[in-house]
């Protein structure tokens, strides 16, 4: 009964927050109510048993990655509202697109109810007796090893991606080369210069 | 665990072949380029040839997640070798730009090895990281030219419709594994099979999984990006798109189709026919006014897409083996078009696409407007060139399982596309000659417009017999 | 062997066709000409093996044609006694015809392809006379029209070589509905279309019945008719003769070889091949009579007034082709095609010789600027003086007689014997025309070689003098002035049919031996080919033991051939002599008779002259009624309607969608994701609402 409880309250939240979310007219506010969301979600995977990685989405989701969205949207000097100024043209027409495909939605949860499967069916079933991060691990790094590895393949493409596409070699900086300045020796920076005669300067 | 690793050798071999070359690269700078080029087509050529052992038919890996069967082979074959020859273009392309670096065919081996992965895939994790792989990839592709604003724009458009696509896919996976409790496509399998029939949510997960997946493969409506990142993307890129990209993700619908899906092929085959029929015939009417030759063909490829999904529509082995053949022949005839199109430059070196500017190609450089008479010939489907052969097959495939209106909507609107495959071979051969042309270069790639030519002319016919009797192995692998 | 007869022609064409101008001409004319030579004496040694008794006919399979259901058609070559005849003429006259053309053509600068198209026509008309059944019969009738139609639109630049090549084609194309419906009807009524199996079928359906056109007819006479339309049309009978005297656009040679000898002829070979069907009905006989008797008729008359050189000879062709069929109409099969062997001689023979005349005189054709012409070229008037005895049918009966005197006695004594209306009806005509026939003939020869030269008047001659002085000057000679004399000295006079007298100078020349070597050879045949062959061909033992059931062959009727009362063997002699005075009054006595007699009976020689008003006829009855049907279909019918549905408004359907594809692909990425969602949305309603 609680569960059932706790389930509505957080899922009604969190689809609230994810409206308010793309709706905020402030980019801030905006940002503050995908945190919210991101609660919420949360906590629907605690009801899940999924405590770590209700922890994880409050640690790197809200801690760290919204974080960063707020900073970025506080730099940036976007006027946002001319932005959206075709929003309102095509909200009419979006909002009926998604009423229609909330309604059918809907109606798939309906064969939820009718008890289509138990939770037991899972490909993975929460083991009772190990914690739930030694279970998360045990089949990440046996069973679903290749995904894993395959992800973190995924994750290296947006690396070279995200350098290959910022990085730029700027000429008109100088650069530090530590390794040259180590290499440095005295005799490649200080010359003597002997017998010269008075009041003519060196050459350098 | 030693079997698992021979299953997903090719794949193996192109992650760590990137990795080693990205290290290359990482040290030895720009100067690398040559050999981080010819290394990486080696790699894959390396990644085709252990096709030859165990990852060519081995069976299962990782508890179902991977499935190295004939099916998946046909399919890498073609991946593989048409991303070498999309490096192998993209050295002359980049090099005299100016832009080229060692990061291009690195992405391209990654990019690879994630639609090796898709045609692999046996259960739906796999099937997303392996689409998120190429398509990262791809993104980043996309838009390498970063200070041309066209190229730009393509990466970004692809980039944000993409996303929206993955979340459709993602979605739609969800629901499949909530319904049915898996995501293996045989659990799935069994699962629709099952006495309660196919469920609302299951037919839903199966329609945004299918939906998704048209994404990648540009079939009506999911087609919109197609034209203008086909156009802005870099065309060595877009030969990649066009190819590589194309073959691995229908080959993914198909399987996704055939064997998770098998059991609700009346819930898709609605959809498909859809989609097929949309494609042919936006495919040819949209691309009829267009000036611009790659974003022609970017119409082409939807025209085509429609082609090969009529092979699909029936489901059975002939239908598969049909799709497959049809893929072949379509890479060939893309890759050459293409090919071509990257030789079009005008005297100062800078490329052309304008179909305007292949006026009086015939005069300028016979050797280079026969060939890609070749290929839109081919495209068109004329008889006596090889394309004629794959539209039969896949019609065949239909009318034998009663889709005889399918069929002949087909063929009709095969007639639309051919206008403009024909107004660019009369602009070729009937027009005057409009601007000059910088005379032909010796590149590595006219050797594979040449062999791309002989295989799409009447020469290809002979080819026929094994690449029929090796589509139909292959899909007799999937049923 | 029959087999190279046969397709060393064909061989031969495809090499001089397809290697074309990489061939060059001397290789062309060397490959065909030499095939044709083998060929043609391959042909007379089987023709020799069948005259002398030692050969049986045979059936030699080429290849499986068509298989479907009831319809079997195979390649076969059939070689009998009437083959026999037909290859002899076929490629000898071919053979020559090609030799003759290296003269001829010397000047043309496409001689490959008219080699080829020459070799090609012979291969198509050998394909037809060893037809084992009639669809391949109708393919070589198919095969010759095709070739005769290139060969007469041969100089396509000329607008009435092409014009002449397509009314060939056209009229022909309404001979060949007969044909094929008379085929269609064969094969519905026999259920084969093997010549042997219907040929032995044909007596037993006599007399049967069947449906046509909602009423009830004889089988074997709807049949023979309908074959019989497209023999008319392929021989050039009245009402389909049209296309023949038009044919003399095409090179000179080639009216020689296709439009004299051979193709023209094929009505004749089929009449006869097909003689056991027509004996089946007395009334398609009679028709047969008829249209041939009215045929020579008419061609007769037309060709007296002609004054073109060739079409003279045209008009007589189809004259000539008429004797042939009333010969195979009163039951004379063997007449038929005796006159149709030596028709062949000495027709080339005229023709050629037609050719050597104009080759002379610089392609002028008309008689009237002709004259004198003896002296210049002696060679090709002593062969086509050959040629006009053995037309005219000179020869003493039982000591020697040219080929025409042999050929065409036997035909107007088979029609006088023959004792039926039609038969009688055409042995009047047959005299007459044959009076007609000596009277055109001689005509032509005085016309041309006797009298003043009156070559002054003609364009083409004064184009060449003026061409060989312009040369001549500028080389500096003495010749030049020579030339230049005459040219200023001769006065010219008004000569009859008020053309010019006097030579303007020119200096016919003969031809080169190419052209005379034919015409040795066929003269040879127009002077012997009577006498050594009327044995097999006519005489009832000899006759019967050669032809051996090829044709329909009654022994008692040739020998009632000799029987008939003396007024009746002596009648065409007369009818020649007639002729001969006549013509020699007009045209070397007395030159200014014809101008005044034409002019008394003005009506007559208009109507003559305009050709009995056919083309004029056909004109106004089909031509425009075509025209504007056509123009109907195709302003109404196919503008207006099926180009207005159909493929221009498929094109507007497919421009319109364009332009909203085109709007629609905005290049704004939220339109993208919409259409993309609206799809997604659409696809699932589709799915729950199913």
């Amino acid at each position: 009964m609680i569960q059932a409880f706790a389930f509505y309250l957080f899922a009604s939240i969190l689809v609230a927050a994810a409206t308010l979310t793309v709706f905020a007219r402030n980019p801030v506010h905006s940002v503050l109510w995908l945190i919210l969301s991101f609660f919420n979600a949360a906590g629907l995977f605690v009801i899940l048993g999924a405590e770590f990685i209700a922890m994880l989405l409050v640690i790197v989701y809200v801690g760290a990655v919204a974080v960063l969205f707020l900073f970025v949207v506080m730099m940036l000097d976007v006027d946002f509202a001319r932005m959206r100024a075709g929003f309102a043209r095509y909200l009419p027409f979006g909002a009926l697109l998604g009423v229609v495909l909330v309604a059918e939605l809907v109606l798939a949860m309906g064969a939820w109810s009718a008890g289509a499967i138990a939770l037991d069916a899972r490909a993975a079933p929460t083991p009772a007796a190990v914690p739930n991060i030694q279970a998360l691990g045990t089949v990440l790094y046996t069973r679903y090893l290749f995904i894993f590895e395959a992800a973190g393949f995924v994750l290296l493409v947006a690396m070279i991606g995200a350098i290959v596409l910022t990085n730029r070699q700027r000429r008109d900086l100088k650069k530090q080369d530590t390794a040259r300045q180590i290499a440095r020796r005295p005799e490649d920076a200080v010359r003597n210069v002997v017998n010269q005669p008075v009041g003519e300067g060196v050459t350098l | 665990m030693l079997r698992d690793l021979q299953l997903v050798a090719p794949e193996l071999i192109l992650c760590f072949g990137a990795l080693g070359l990205l290290m290359v690269a990482a040290f030895v700078g720009d100067r690398s380029l040559r050999l981080v080029n010819w290394l990486s087509v080696a790699l894959l050529g390396a990644a085709g040839l252990v096709l030859l052992g165990p990852a060519g038919n081995g069976g299962d890996a990782y508890l179902g997640l991977y499935r190295a069967d004939l099916f998946a082979s046909f399919a890498k074959v073609l991946i593989f070798g048409a991303s070498a020859v999309a490096i192998l273009a993209a050295n002359d392309w980049f090099t005299r730009d100016g832009t080229h670096r060692p990061e291009y065919p690195i992405l391209v081996l990654l990019a690879a090895a994630g639609s090796g992965i898709m045609v692999s895939a046996s259960d739906l994790l796999t099937l997303y990281v392996g689409v998120e792989l190429q398509s990262l990839a791809a993104y980043v592709l996309a838009s390498f030219q970063r200070r041309d604003d066209r190229s730009v724009e393509a990466g970004l458009k692809y980039f944000v419709l993409g996303a929206l696509a993955s979340g459709i896919l993602l979605y739609g996976i969800s629901l499949l594994y909530g319904f049915t409790g898996t995501t293996l496509f045989d659990g799935i399998s069994r699962a629709l099979a099952g006495p309660e029939g196919i469920s609302t949510g299951e037919l839903f997960g199966l329609v945004f999984v299918f939906a998704g997946l048209a994404f990648k493969i540009a079939a009506v409506p999911f087609h919109m990006w197609t034209p203008d990142v086909y156009e802005g993307a870099p065309t060595p890129v877009t030969t990649l798109f066009a190819t590589a990209q194309k073959v691995s993700a229908m080959a993914l619908l198909v399987r996704v189709a055939i064997e998770a899906m098998g059991p609700a092929a009346d819930g898709w085959r609605q959809i498909v026919i859809f989609s097929a029929l949309a494609s042919t015939i936006l495919g040819g009417v949209a691309g009829v006014g267009q000036a611009n030759i790659k974003r022609l063909l970017a119409y082409s490829s939807i025209n085509n897409v429609g082609f090969a999904l009529i092979g699909l529509v029936p489901g059975t082995r002939e239908g598969v083996s049909s799709v497959l053949f049809y893929l072949a022949v379509y890479v060939a005839m893309t890759l050459g078009a293409f090919l071509c199109v990257m030789r079009m430059r005008d005297l100062d070196g800078r490329p052309v696409e304008t179909i305007g500017s292949l006026s009086g190609l015939s005069r300028t450089q016979p050797g280079l407007a026969l060939a890609l008479l070749f290929f839109m010939l081919s495209l068109a489907g004329f008889p006596p060139f090889l394309g004629l052969w794959p539209k039969l097959l896949v019609f065949q495939a239909a009318v034998n399982e009663g889709y005889v209106a399918l069929a002949a909507v087909g063929i009709v609107t095969s007639v639309i596309a051919a206008y403009y495959y024909l107004k660019i071979v009369k602009t070729m051969y009937f027009d005057e000659p409009a601007g000059a042309y910088e005379p032909g270069r010796r590149t590595a790639t006219g050797v594979v417009i040449v062999a791309a030519a002989l295989f799409v002319s009447p020469l290809g016919y002979l080819l026929i017999g094994p690449l029929q009797q090796a589509s139909l192995n292959a899909a007799s692998s999937l049923l | 062997m029959i087999k190279l007869i046969v397709f060393l022609p064909l061989l031969a064409a495809l090499v001089a066709g397809l290697g074309n101008r990489a061939l060059g001409n001397a290789t062309a004319k060397l490959v065909t000409t030499g095939a044709l030579f083998v060929a043609a004496a391959l042909s007379w040694v089987v023709f020799l093996d069948f005259m002398s008794g030692d050969a049986r006919s045979y059936l030699e399979p080429v290849l499986t044609w068509i298989r479907s259901g009831d319809l079997q058609v195979d390649w076969a070559l059939r070689v009998d006694a009437l083959t026999a005849v037909m290859l002899v003429v076929i490629t000898t006259v071919s053979a020559l015809v090609h030799l003759y053309s290296w003269g001829y053509m010397a000047e043309d600068d496409s001689q490959p392809r008219f080699f080829a198209y020459l070799s090609l026509f012979t291969f198509a008309m050998l394909m037809l006379v060893t037809a084992d059944n009639l669809i391949q019969m109708f393919f070589g009738w198919e095969g010759v029209g095709l070739a005769s139609y290139l060969l007469i639109g041969f100089w396509y630049h000329k607008p009435s070589a092409k014009a002449a090549a397509i009314k060939a084609f056209v009229v022909n194309r309404v001979g060949d509905f007969g044909f094929s419906l008379g085929i269609f009807g064969t094969f519905l009524v026999f259920g084969t279309v093997s010549i042997p199996a219907i040929l032995a079928a044909a007596p037993g359906m006599a007399g049967s019945t069947i449906g046509f056109l909602g009423g009830e007819v004889e089988v074997m006479t709807l049949l023979c008719l309908l074959l019989f339309v497209g023999a008319m049309g392929k021989s050039a009978q009245l009402g389909l003769h049209t296309w023949l005297p038009d044919a003399m656009e095409g090179p000179t040679p080639v009216s020689a070889l296709i439009h004299a000898a051979t193709m023209v002829t094929a009505g004749v070979f089929m009449v006869c091949r097909l003689s056991p069907m027509f004996e089946a009905s007395g009334t398609a006989l009679a028709v047969v009579t008829l249209v041939g008797a009215a045929t020579a008729l008419f061609a007769a008359t037309v060709g007296t007034v002609q004054t073109d050189i060739k079409r003279v000879i045209a008009y007589s062709t189809c004259s000539q082709l008429g004797y042939m069929f009333f010969a195979a109409g009163v039951g004379a099969y063997g007449a038929a095609m005796f006159h149709l062997f030596t028709h062949a001689f000495f027709k080339a023979l005229l023709f050629l010789g037609a050719g050597s005349v104009i080759h002379a005189m610089h392609h002028e054709q008309d008689m009237r600027f002709y004259g004198g012409l003896r002296r210049s070229i002696p060679v090709t008037f002593w062969a086509m003086l050959l040629g006009t005895l053995a037309i005219t049918g000179v020869g003493v009966t039982g000591v020697f007689g040219f080929a025409g005197f042999y050929s065409k006695d036997a035909i107007i004594e088979a029609a006088y014997a023959s004792g039926t209306t039609p038969g009688g009806l055409a042995f009047a005509v047959g005299v007459f025309a044959a009076f007609l026939t000596a009277f055109y003939s001689w005509r032509l020869i005085f016309l041309t070689f006797f009298g003043q030269p009156r070559w002054a008047g003609s364009d083409h001659i004064r184009h060449a003098v003026h061409h060989d002085y312009e040369s001549a000057a500028a080389e500096g000679t003495t010749d030049s002035d020579e030339a230049h004399v005459d040219h200023g000295t001769v006065a010219a006079t008004a000569g009859p049919g008020g053309a010019v007298e006097g030579t303007a100078g020119y200096h016919p020349h003969e031809s080169p031996w190419t052209m005379l070597a034919p015409l040795a050879l066929l003269s040879v045949g127009a002077v012997f080919a009577g006498v050594a062959f009327h044995g097999i061909f006519i005489e009832p033992e000899a006759g019967e033991a050669f032809w051996r059931g090829s044709l329909a062959w009654d022994a008692h009727f040739y020998e009632e051939l000799h029987h008939v009362p003396l007024w009746v063997k002596l009648s065409p002699a007369v009818a020649m002599l007639l002729g001969l005075f006549f013509a020699y009054r007009a045209y070397l006595k007395n030159p200014g008779l014809p101008a005044r007699f034409t002019a008394s009976v003005d009506t007559l020689y208009q109507f003559l002259l305009h050709k009995w008003y056919f083309d004029e006829l056909y004109h106004h009855l089909f031509t425009r009624p075509a025209f504007a049907l056509g123009r109907l279909f195709w302003r109404a019918g196919d503008e207006k309607t099926i180009d207005r549905f159909g493929p221009n408004g498929a094109a507007a359907v497919v421009g319109v969608g364009n332009r909203l594809a085109g709007a629609l692909q905005s290049g704004y990425l939220y339109t993208y994701a919409l259409v993309m969602l609206l799809g997604l949305a659409a696809a699932a309603t589709w799915a729950m609402t199913r």
